[in-house]
């Protein structure tokens, strides 16, 4: 068995089939990964500000999204678009591209995950902010914008660099519908040849290449958050002294 | 003097607590109004009913000849009113001089370098202008109540409201806070101050209101309050809060 693992012939067999299975399924899995980061934070701002808006529907549109989201699978959730979401539309057997298929799985499912940071990250700013804010004539997307988001973002950025982290190994769930992300791939050349310690070694070496950086770039936020803040140096001009 | 505050029959409800039960004044302008009473008969409601940070029951709120309202308040904070808060609230993620710039830059769209000139000759008011590149959280609480009421200056509204602005302080700060308040008294800035110092009050009230049950108990001159007050509420109010 452990011979099997250094057999240099499976090891051969995998520089060959690298380019054609490994490269690709890696950069797929990237794509994916920006994208459907980019979809993520885009959902999670907009039901994030919609779960602290003083109007009630919003709020329940918000939560309605988190709760369906966050108590399904998200392997479930994919299928779902792979298969059943398509029959809803046409009945001609259209599936939806895979590109989209996994921008859209990680997307809408980590875009939950990340209203609810979003969420926190708002309510841990202490209302005397708005009220000041208030009390200035800020309105309240500018209250947002200028006061409490700016607060929020340190809270938040490590949670948000872990949830990065999650949704490039949450893309693996792609292989489940033939997602031709790097996991699916792995899979294929594994099988097909039989020699999976090399297939899975190989793949796992991939992942932790996106993710081990994430992962202390969230830990570097983590740290950086707690710091507390040194003085600004102002360049006073010699007439302000003066003055 | 023309009026800058005119308040006609407030009524504020939380729910089934009444707080304010029938309230009528009116601030001329320049005048300094201070208002004492029970902790929880209303006074904080009241001062935030002024600027709209609570939303008035019923009852008519005007300001500088211009009713108070859900859509104007903003504005009218803009030009006539600001506040200064018992936790101070600055916005602890701006240096000192950012946090007086951020209305004038953002709201009022002074230009840059105006805004910070003025910025610093408000802070030499409070005697903080060598901390203009400090963070809130850099000061202590009296620095930072004295940052907050160079924000107010800052804005150059007419009307200034504080909110009990020394009760949060230690006893050896509360000083420093009152000499600047009592500075700014001499200028023709309506006051409006929810406050417990009798002394600030004698030195500085043309008139002192005294709250008790939502109601406007009685009103006078600090001679006419700590002297011979009339209601038995008021001696007994006095008695407590005097010693
Ligand atoms: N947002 C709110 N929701 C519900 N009740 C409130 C709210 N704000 C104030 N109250 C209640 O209204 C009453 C008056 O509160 P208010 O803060 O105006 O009193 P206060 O005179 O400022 O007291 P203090 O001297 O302690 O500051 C209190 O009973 C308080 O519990
Ligand atoms: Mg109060």
């Amino acid at each position: 068995m452990i011979k099997g693992l250094f057999d240099p012939k499976r090891w051969n067999a995998l520089f060959q089939a690298f380019p054609e299975y490994y490269i690709p399924g890696f950069l797929m899995t990237l794509k994916i990964s920006l994208v459907g980061l980019a979809v993520s934070l885009a959902l999670g701002v907009v039901f994030g500000l919609l779960s602290t808006a003083k109007f009630k529907p919003f709020r329940i549109i918000s939560r309605i999204y988190v709760e369906l989201i966050q108590n399904t699978p998200l392997a479930l959730q994919v299928v779902c678009y792979y298969s059943i979401l398509p029959m809803l539309f046409t009945n001609t057997g259209f599936r939806i591209p895979k590109f989209i298929l996994g921008v859209v799985g990680v997307g809408v499912y980590h875009g939950a995950y990340i209203a609810e940071v979003i969420r926190t990250g708002i309510e841990a700013i202490p209302k005397g902010q708005s009220e000041a804010a208030s009390s200035q004539g800020f309105s309240y997307l500018e209250t947002m914008y200028h006061i409490v988001l700016p607060q929020t973002v340190k809270i938040i950025l490590p949670p948000l660099a872990n949830q990065a982290l999650g949704l490039v190994k949450n893309t693996s769930i792609l292989a489940m519908v033939a997602g031709m992300d790097l996991m699916y791939f792995t899979d294929s050349w594994g099988s097909e040849r039989g020699y999976f310690a090399q297939a899975y070694f190989t793949s796992a070496v991939m992942y932790f290449i996106i993710c081990f950086p994430l992962a202390r770039l969230a830990r570097y936020l983590e740290i950086r958050s707690m710091k507390l803040p040194t003085a600004k140096r102002l360049e006073i001009t010699a007439d302000e002294e003066v003055a | 003097m023309p009026d800058m505050v005119k308040v006609e029959n407030l009524k504020k409800n939380f729910g089934d607590l009444e707080v304010l039960k029938d309230i009528s004044l009116t601030v001329k302008e320049g005048e300094k109004l201070v208002i004492i009473g029970p902790s929880g008969s209303g006074k904080s409601t009241f001062i935030r009913c002024i600027n709209y940070l609570e939303e008035p029951t019923s009852g008519k709120i005007t300001v500088a000849g211009t009713e108070v309202t859900k859509k104007n308040h903003l504005e009218l904070a803009k030009k006539y009113s600001s506040m200064v808060f018992q936790q101070f609230n600055l916005y602890p993620h701006l240096t000192v001089l950012e946090n007086l710039t951020l209305a004038p830059i953002k709201l009022q769209h002074v230009p840059k370098e105006e805004a910070k000139k003025n910025a610093l000759s408000c802070l030499e008011r409070v005697g903080l202008k060598e901390k203009a590149g400090n963070y809130p959280i850099q000061l202590s609480g009296g620095q930072q109540q004295r940052v907050a009421i160079a924000r107010s200056l800052c804005t150059k509204q007419p009307l200034i409201l504080f909110d009990e602005p020394t009760s949060a302080l230690d006893p050896e700060m509360v000083q420093e806070v009152l000499s600047v308040m009592v500075e700014l008294a001499h200028e023709n800035i309506t006051m409006i101050c929810v406050t417990h110092e009798m002394g600030f009050a004698r030195q500085v009230a043309d008139r002192v209101i005294f709250m008790d049950g939502g109601y406007i108990l009685e009103e006078g001159t600090p001679e006419h309050f700590f002297d011979c007050p009339e209601h038995e509420r008021t001696k007994a109010f006095l008695s407590k809060i005097l010693h």
